[in-house]
């Protein structure tokens, strides 16, 4: 009887395990979705550490080998060289650092800070500023969502460019114009006016749901102030559909990174990016002479977005198991 | 219903007046110059701003857009900039029409490829088909337009010499089949992830039961009640996608030289020419709102449990 006891109240103190922490245990016992994590940790790392890599490397990615112009791969130059001599994989590094940056950007700012805040106030205070906040992003969704990427990226484009000068000239930043700054802020200018949407959409649903929950009700008899109840009660348990779409989202995110700069709207050479490079590898002539061109870049931009797509579909049967 | 009908249509010139709005602004606020675009060379101030003066542009932004959606209204939606003394509608008539048989070609593809996939992979569940099917549908769609349409045009016209290169010829034309796999395939996933959810969902309701009791062959248990049942979600998908492939329809376009709406909307974006800038935002805008009807109404054509007050 008292051994009995004693081991119920053994039972009762031992800490239980959050939902997070049995989601990432089912998760890591995914085949698939370990591998996605390695491969986006090891790009994302090699996009952040691209100037440790050219420091190691032989050459830069601007350097031009005269000698070794429109060569297939080698030992030397291991995915080849382009038209001008340059070594196709140190740009292939280059580039994956501009997708990270801005992947990681847009998402912290449009799709979490921007929609989830938007979604939760929308969601909360309902009335006047839901419908004031669903109705602008149901007019953003009307657009032609491309369309709109490109015509803010060419139209804002230069005011943006314009204005990173300025602050350059005024201010004690300098090199700010020269470290491609300004053409991050405008790709991500351009994909964070649609980045919150479909987030805000998401995050109001949850709380419309969360907020006739008792938990809610008892917080506020409490006297608990909104915010506090907004991010402290409510968020967190919203966070698994907002995980989720995070990860399926950044595989479209990098689609329309590469849109934009292979449009020429994004980041400006000599700065390389995946957009520009199979720009430079699609045309009939390169693919004629150079096809290697376009093995490179091909992969990377590949590889980033169905580890995103794979981790998200994993994701979403390890957080949202009813949804299997 | 009609009355849903009637709202939802009230909805559609609100929206559009927004949208209009906030492309107008962009187009105008924007630097760069048609009057330049125009020019080139040839740019000395006097011709220029009698050419401002004769294209209206130097009137005040709230007069410009005023203007313009009076004329818009009467179906008048001004000339090209770029082209000059041809008709916007007149530009716009035939590229919509090419924009838009791709897009179908394309929707065959996905609708084609997916709705089999997912109602055959539905019926081999825990089995090894059924997460490879899935895993595999997703490596493909993962696949950016930017990357597959090069790989193919290296593998079928230069090294199998299979298709021609680029160029457009009509629905009925070999150069189609390029454009239509590559918008096509990210849309099989898609559909057949969908079809398989729905199927399973339907595969699992009373009523499969019931037939299979009243003694129906499994034939016709799947074509009579599964697939029937199970197409309803995936139609409305399949009516939104339509938009969603005018979007992507502008960089396949743009790559293989296709002379529709997609090309053009870059060409006016890069030359400013505001009037098809604007144009083509509405029709994208319009259809996209008419899809999302459309497929509401298709809805409750197949499904007459779905009611709308």
């Amino acid at each position: 009887m008292a051994t009995g006891e004693l081991s119920l109240e053994r039972e009762l103190r031992r800490p239980t395990r959050g939902h997070l922490s049995l989601a990432w245990a089912r998760l890591v016992r995914k085949r698939i979705a370990l591998a996605c994590m390695a491969a986006l940790a090891f790009v994302y790392l090699l996009g952040l550490g691209a100037p440790v890599v050219s420091y190691f490397a032989p050459y830069g990615y601007t350097e031009q080998d005269y000698t070794a112009i429109r060569k297939p791969p080698s030992a030397s130059h291991w995915a080849g060289t382009d038209l001008k001599g340059r070594d196709v994989l140190m740009r292939v590094v280059w580039a994956v650092q501009t997708t990270v940056i801005i992947t990681v950007v847009v998402v912290a700012t449009g799709g979490i800070a921007l929609g989830v805040t938007l979604g939760l106030v929308a969601g909360y205070l309902g009335r006047r500023v839901d419908s004031l906040i669903m109705r602008t992003g149901e007019l953003f969704s009307a657009f032609p969502d491309i369309l709109l990427i490109i015509l803010i990226a060419a139209t804002l484009g230069g005011r943006i460019r314009d204005m990173v000068w300025w602050i350059e000239d005024n201010t004690f930043l300098d090199g700010l114009a020269r470290s491609g700054a300004a053409d991050y802020l405008v790709i991500s200018v351009a994909l964070v006016s649609f980045g919150w949407i479909g987030m805000a959409r998401l995050v109001r649903g949850q709380v419309l749901y969360l907020k006739e929950s008792q938990f809610v009700d008892a917080a506020r008899a409490a006297g608990t102030s909104t915010p506090r109840i907004l991010f402290v009660h409510i968020l967190p348990n919203a966070i698994s559909p907002i995980v989720v779409t995070v990860s399926m989202s950044m595989g479209a995110l990098v689609g329309a990174e590469i849109i934009l700069s292979w449009l020429g709207l994004g980041v400006q050479p000599p700065k390389p990016s995946l957009g520009t490079m199979l720009l430079e590898a699609g045309s009939l002539s390169a693919l004629r002479e150079v096809p290697w061109m376009l093995l490179a870049p091909g992969v990377a931009a590949w590889t980033i977005v169905l580890a995103w797509n794979l981790l998200g579909d994993s994701l979403n049967d390890v957080l949202n198991p009813r949804t299997r | 219903m009609w009355v849903y009908i009637a709202r939802r249509l009230l909805w559609l010139p609100v929206l559009l007046f927004a949208v209009s709005l906030v492309t107008f602004a962009l187009g105008r606020f924007g630097p760069g110059d048609p009057v330049q675009v125009i020019l080139g060379a040839r740019y000395e101030e006097e011709t220029a701003d009698r050419l401002r003066e004769q294209l209206g542009l130097n009137r005040p932004f709230f007069v410009q857009y005023g203007d313009y959606v009076w004329k818009a209204m009467r179906g008048d939606l001004g000339e090209s900039i770029r082209f000059r003394g041809r008709a916007v509608s007149e530009l716009l008539g035939a590229k919509i029409w090419v924009s838009f048989q791709v897009s179908i070609a394309a929707l065959i593809v996905s609708v084609g490829l997916g709705l089999p996939l997912g109602f055959w992979v539905a019926h081999k569940q825990g089995r090894w088909e059924d997460p490879t099917t899935v895993s595999l549908s997703l490596v493909l769609m993962s696949i950016p337009i930017m990357v597959t349409i090069p790989f193919m045009l290296w593998a079928f016209c230069l090294k199998l010499s299979w298709l021609p290169c680029s160029g457009w010829g009509g629905f009925w034309d070999v150069r189609i089949i390029i454009p239509a796999i590559t918008m096509g395939i990210p849309g099989v996933a898609g559909l057949a992830r969908l079809m398989r959810a729905s199927t399973l969902d339907v595969m699992g309701q009373d009523f499969i039961r019931t037939a299979r009791a009243k003694g129906l062959s499994e034939v016709m248990v799947d074509a009579r009640h599964v697939l029937k049942n199970s197409l309803i979600p995936v139609v409305t998908v399949i009516s939104l996608s339509l938009p969603g492939l005018l979007s992507t329809g502008i960089i396949t376009e743009r790559i293989l030289g296709i002379p529709g709406m997609g090309n053009l909307a870059i060409d006016a974006i890069f030359n400013r020419d505001y009037p098809v800038i604007m144009a083509i935002t509405l029709i994208g805008a319009t259809a996209f709102v008419l899809a999302n009807l459309v497929a509401d109404i298709v809805y409750t054509l197949i499904d007459p449990r779905i009611r709308y007050s």
